[in-house]
């Protein structure tokens, strides 16, 4: 934090915001599918499950895994574009702290969660009979942080591609992994105790352990604010890990 | 205050294990336009980001407004078009350049402002991705007008552009130098080395020579500047 632009400007970081939120609002498809493409898998599953208690013991991992995989990816190539279209480096031209392009993306993008989490939220509870033991909000609160950990990872993961195609397939090998060891397939307790060490060291385990106790218990104890500092911790440390990945100098 | 916009002195650049800028050393003048002219992959490119400050560079110095290029004083004093436009394609031309006015803290009213000078008014909220070439180029040299830079690096800003609005281009770098900015600009076509007060002329990552149009004319005898470019080289292969 030597140099002036080095640090953060607000009225830049916002700017940066609205100005990705105007590239969004422009692309009508590519918004439909941020909101709705969540919810559709939800309602899919209610109807591959045809059973509201089955429905209701997947739904809240899968709350958070939807979302968590549609913001890596979104992310992973909107940042990957702005580096390829050379945008990004006119913006390392000018007095912009690296912060402020990734936090950027972090208000617009958590704003299109928010939107995307609630309208999938409020489906599955009306109409698909999810039936949660805990607060609706906790359970709100648990899936935006997982959206924003994907939208993090995925800024991150876009530092290593250098094309498209490396992009896209960062997305299975950044998040399924982690879908695989989060406890959704199977207990984590029950796993191999290298693959309980592996579920232990991914973020996405601490979401869908949250959610989980979100499903059956009303209690915010102890376990379930250590498991959200965890994700948005992790969540932070990728953004910040992002921008050390932004260089102003290249070959 | 030294009256040097820009230093370069034994600038080496190596890119992919090739030098593409070698030993290159010169001088720009505050408040003049200059003209860097050389084919294609010469190097032309490269010699600018490193005046930008976005280039790796091997050896050498560059110092540009008295700073070290790439120094963050400089982030608000030069404004760099690059060739390929690198302009937000999902965005209206007003929204892309009131995004990167923000961004340089430049007053909204500036947005209006380089439009007109670009002439891209009847545009100005046509979507960037739907521009042609030409006009898509000019959006890109709208960003770079942004603010009151003191220096001007454009690179190749008239390419595909008809006459009459490469004429009117010309004529706004002049004014802009007369206001005591200072512009390097890029071009592979001679016919337009006339219009600058100094020309760099560059060939495979070297310096051929630095040199006023006139100078350039008596010194190898011609009236055109093609044919004076051509002559030089032949003078460097023969010694």
């Amino acid at each position: 934090m030597r140099t002036p632009s080095a640090v953060m400007n607000p009225a830049i970081t916002m700017a940066t915001a609205q100005r990705i939120l105007t590239q969004v609002r422009h692309d009508h498809r590519t918004l439909a599918l941020m909101i709705l493409l969540p919810s559709l898998l939800l309602i899919l599953l209610r109807f591959v499950f045809n059973s509201e208690e089955m429905f209701s013991r997947a739904a809240p991992a899968l709350l958070a895994v939807f979302p968590f995989a549609i913001m890596f990816i979104v992310t992973s190539i909107t940042t990957l574009r702005e580096r390829t279209t050379g945008t990004l480096e006119r913006l390392m031209t000018m007095p912009m702290a690296k912060l402020d392009l990734l936090f950027g993306y972090a208000i617009a993008f958590g704003m299109v969660a928010v939107l995307q989490v609630s309208v999938a939220a409020t489906i599955s509870l009306t109409w698909l009979g999810l039936e949660i033991g805990g607060s609706v909000w906790t359970l709100l609160v648990i899936a935006v942080l997982d959206a924003l950990l994907g939208m993090a990872l995925g800024l991150f993961a876009s530092a290593f591609a250098t094309t498209e195609f490396q992009a896209v397939q960062f997305m299975p090998a950044f998040v399924m992994p982690q879908v695989l060891l989060c406890g959704l397939f199977a207990p984590r307790e029950s796993m191999h105790v290298v693959l309980e060490w592996a579920s232990n060291v991914m973020p996405l385990s601490y979401a869908v352990d949250a959610l989980n106790h979100v499903t059956v218990s009303s209690d915010i104890d102890g376990t379930l604010i250590r498991n959200l500092i965890i994700v948005g911790g992790c969540g932070l440390a990728a953004l910040v890990l992002g921008a050390a990945t932004l260089r102003r100098r290249t070959p | 205050m030294t009256n040097l916009a820009i230093v370069v002195d034994g600038l080496r650049v190596n890119r992919g294990g090739r030098d593409v800028v070698r030993d290159v050393s010169f001088e720009i003048e505050r408040g003049t336009v200059t003209g860097l002219l050389g084919p294609s992959g010469c190097g032309k490119t490269t010699l600018m980001r490193s005046i930008v400050g976005v280039q790796i560079v091997a050896g050498g110095t560059v110092t540009v407004l008295g700073e070290p290029a790439g120094s963050a004083p400089l982030r608000r004093k030069i404004g760099y078009a690059t060739q390929n436009p690198a302009i937000y394609a999902d965005l209206m031309v007003t929204e892309a350049l009131r995004y990167f006015a923000s961004v340089l803290r430049a007053p909204a009213s500036d947005v209006s402002r380089v439009i007109d000078e670009v002439g891209l008014s009847s545009h100005a909220n046509a979507m960037v991705g739907q521009l042609s070439g030409g006009q898509h180029s000019r959006a890109n040299l709208a960003v770079a007008l942004l603010g009151t830079p003191e220096l001007l690096v454009l690179d190749e800003p008239t390419v595909g552009l008809d006459p009459v609005l490469r004429d009117e281009l010309w004529e706004l770098f002049a004014r802009l130098a007369k206001q005591g900015r200072t512009l390097l600009v890029s071009s592979h076509v001679m016919d337009e080395a006339g219009r600058c007060e100094r020309l760099l002329l560059m060939r495979e990552g070297g310096l051929l020579a630095t040199d006023s149009p006139d100078g350039l004319r008596r010194r190898t005898e011609q009236t055109d500047l093609e044919q004076a470019f051509l002559r030089l080289i032949k003078e460097v292969e023969a010694a």
